[in-house]
């Protein structure tokens, strides 16, 4: 704790930390999206026939879409058409380890403060990092392939894995889902893919940092999980981009599957770039994660800590298909400056004995609107369901907003569903009480924020945990006293 | 070691600190008394430096310097320790954690390297066994659905981890039962070495049987209008405050 404090007061001069830009050389397309620059993205990635069917499948689906009005967010259109939608940093050549990986980029890496090789020593943590569009690294590979454990990029999964990536790609999000999600489809250029076979549990976290570096480009990043029967995997995913201007569009897919007795744990700490003080520049982070517990005794599990991006709005969804399946949620999420945050999660309800239980904190300071939106659905065989949510929000001054729209949809009598809310503010007399020990106030701050949060930074693997308490703190810089 | 000289306070156009007078030496044991709503919790929070008081006259002279320059955390770190009538809530926050950080942030001012886990713990051992605090109590969320008497066990508790030169115990006898009263009592005793010192706001002679102090003061009104020495205690307790009232000239209701 008290090293976290110290890292604070390290970092209380600085703003956004990994706000610098990697001189790298890349290779892009040009700004615009039709068919041909959708080839292009195929071509360079050297994919299979059917792979570019189903992304042109997905474009011409999403011209026929509509941009999303209901979440509660504001913020000038996207120019579909000015975005850079393919950007890979050039490699010399092809990788085969870790070692010859392009300095600048490892660089880049240890900025974030993950040295791969020290990731790969002391954590035990597998890391698939995938700068702008494209994988980098894929640590530990050798090692989790004798388990049977396919952890790689989407792109090698599309070559090496065709029969599984076809299976199970866009099963939980279905290419027409949403405008993100078709846009996703069409033009995602990298992300992991993550394989656990029947009855393995995969011994360290599988980790991905994602981050955009280049500027004018979108960022949009495919991710699937497939846990076969009785399969336990721990996966955790961390982003940030370059302090730019311009506003930056992250639009991710994150699909899971859980079969029989499997369990999926996804943790998120997600932090890109936010904008300035004065709401300029950012990231928009418009992302479909979901997965489905397919098989009875399944469980999948979301953890999510949000300080970045300008505009947020994202929902990591669990469909409780399979009998006495367990579907959860924990987020954190803060907003600063002119930050927007609207994110929650659904959880369907379709299997008996199903449970879901979420639990969100919200902090809100600055100029900043946080909402909460969550969805539980309880489906008419759905006997037994149970859910419990709980939503907090916490307030730093008064010209920020919270607001939760909790959905309850119940077509089964013996459901329960339970809800709680609070709305709090941190009070003068507990940051006086803290001075009164000798803490400053933005160390005062940030010890009854991560308190605030703490059921949800509990749920975090350790070394994730740490970095996220930093996180909180940093983002909340300035905001009281 | 703290020199009040005619201060006054007022919070939201309210003159609430009318020109006090004290004087505490190290190692002193200094008791104020006085009816409910004469400013002792004022003069607590004024010393502290709670921002909702405006100080309106006067100087505060602490260890050597001027205390109104220096920030609540500073004061703190300076070694003024106040124990609050009403501790606060901190949901999520362990005691342990917070002590912890607390501990640290103060050797860091003195430019000490932060405690490691093994000093710590030992030092937590050695207090909560002065307080006699459970463990269990410091592993809970701070204050958080503690009774009135944990908390302001609590309170002394991290009084004893702080080690301050000053400490201001407001009202840390209220809601003590008889046996806790003496452990915090106690406790207090056995910080008291010659050169730390205390200002003990008690609404009952009896914390002063355990507490003896060195001078008693009496606050009304927003002044100090008697002081003493520990029988003035004794005399308020048979007699209530209507002779201070009288002495002073002021009629009595009956
Ligand atoms: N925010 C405020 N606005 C107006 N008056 C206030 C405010 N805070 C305190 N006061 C008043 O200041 C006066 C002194 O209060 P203080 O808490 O210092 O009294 P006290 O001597 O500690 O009393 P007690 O023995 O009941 O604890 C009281 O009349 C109180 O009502
Ligand atoms: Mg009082």
């Amino acid at each position: 704790m008290s090293e976290m404090l110290n890292t604070l007061e390290q970092t209380a001069l600085s703003e956004y930390k990994y706000g610098w830009v990697t001189n790298i050389e890349a290779d892009e397309a040009p700004p615009g999206l039709n068919e041909d620059i959708i080839r292009f993205i195929s071509a360079k990635k050297n994919e299979p026939e059917w792979m570019l069917e189903w992304r042109l499948k997905a474009y011409r689906h999403w011209l026929k879409m509509e941009v999303p009005r209901w979440p509660n967010v504001k913020y000038p259109d996207v120019d579909f058409q000015a975005i850079k939608y393919y950007s890979a940093p050039k490699q010399k050549k092809e990788i085969s380890s870790l070692d010859e990986v392009d300095p600048e980029l490892r660089a880049t890496f240890e900025k974030l403060g993950i040295s791969l090789d020290e990731q790969k020593r002391l954590s035990g943590v597998a890391v698939d990092a995938v700068i702008d569009s494209v994988s980098v690294a894929t640590t530990f590979k050798t090692q989790l392939a004798e388990m049977g454990i396919i952890f790689c990029s989407m792109s090698e999964a599309i070559k090496e894995h065709p029969e599984l990536v076809k299976k199970w790609l866009g099963s939980v999000v279905p290419v027409t889902d949403n405008f993100y999600s078709a846009l996703n489809s069409a033009v995602f250029s990298d992300g992991s893919f993550c394989y656990i076979p029947k009855g393995v549990r995969c011994p360290m976290e599988l980790s991905t940092y994602f981050r955009i570096n280049a500027a004018g480009t979108g960022q949009f990043e495919r991710t699937l999980i497939v846990a076969e029967e009785g399969a336990y995997v721990s996966y955790l995913e961390g982003c940030t981009a370059p302090q730019r201007d311009e506003n930056q569009l992250h639009a991710a897919v994150v699909e899971i599957v859980a079969l029989d007795n499997a369990e999926v744990k996804y943790s998120t700490v997600q932090n890109w770039y936010p904008g300035d003080k004065e709401g300029k520049g950012g990231i928009y982070n418009f992302v479909t994660k979901r997965g489905i517990c397919a098989g009875v005794n399944s469980k999948i599990s979301w953890t999510q800590v949000e300080t970045g991006s300008a505009v947020t709005w994202k929902y990591p969804s669990v469909i409780l298909k399979g009998d006495n399946s367990v579907g959860e949620f924990y987020s954190v999420a803060v907003t600063n400056n002119h930050q927007q945050a609207d994110t929650g999660t659904k959880m369907l309800h379709i299997g008996k004995n199903t449970r879901s239980r979420i639990v969100s904190k919200g902090i809100s300071a600055g100029f900043s609107q946080n909402s909460y939106r969550g969805l539980v659905n309880v489906g008419k065989n759905a006997t037994n369901a149970r859910n419990f949510s709980q939503c907090d929000s916490l307030l730093l001054g008064d010209k920020c907003g919270a607001h939760t729209f909790p959905y309850i949809e119940v077509k089964n009598s013996t459901a329960q569903v339970e809800h709680e809310a609070t709305t709090s503010k941190i009070g003068e007399d507990q940051i006086f009480y803290c001075n009164q020990r000798g803490l400053d106030t933005e160390t005062a701050v940030a010890l009854i924020i991560n308190g605030f949060a703490k059921e949800v930074m509990n749920q975090l693997p350790m070394e994730f945990a740490i970095e996220a308490q930093k996180l909180l703190a940093i983002s909340l810089e300035g905001s009281v006293g | 070691m703290l020199s009040i000289k005619n201060l006054q306070a007022r919070i939201e156009e309210k003159e609430i600190l009318k020109g006090i007078n004290l004087d505490i030496k190290p190692g002193e044991v200094h008791a104020i008394m006085g009816p409910n709503g004469s400013g002792k919790s004022t003069l607590a929070s004024v010393l502290a430096g709670r921002a909702d008081y405006e100080v309106t006259g006067g100087e505060v002279e602490f260890n050597g310097k001027n205390l109104f320059e220096l920030s609540p955390e500073d004061r703190s770190r300076e070694g003024l320790f106040l124990a609050f009538q009403y501790p606060v809530e901190i949901p999520g926050v362990s005691t342990t954690n917070f002590i912890k950080t607390a501990v640290n942030e103060i050797r860091k001012y003195r430019g000490e390297e932060p405690m490691d886990a093994v000093q710590f713990l030992k030092k937590m051992k050695e207090k909560m066994k002065l307080v006699e605090i459970d463990q269990s109590l410091l592993s809970r969320s701070l204050n958080e659905g503690f009774s009135g008497g944990e908390k302001k066990r609590n309170e002394i508790f991290q009084m004893a981890m702080l080690e301050p030169t000053l400490a201001i115990l407001d009202e840390t006898d209220s809601g003590l039962d008889i046996d806790a009263l003496r452990i915090v009592a106690e406790g207090v005793n056995k910080l008291r070495d010659g050169n730390r010192s205390f200002l003990v706001i008690t609404h009952y002679q009896r914390l002063l049987d355990y507490i003896v102090p060195d001078h008693v003061h009496v606050l009304y009104k927003g002044r100090i209008v008697k002081s003493g020495g520990k029988e003035l205690a004794l005399e308020l307790e048979e007699r209530g405050y209507d002779f201070i009232k009288e002495e002073l000239g002021e009629s009595v209701e009956a």
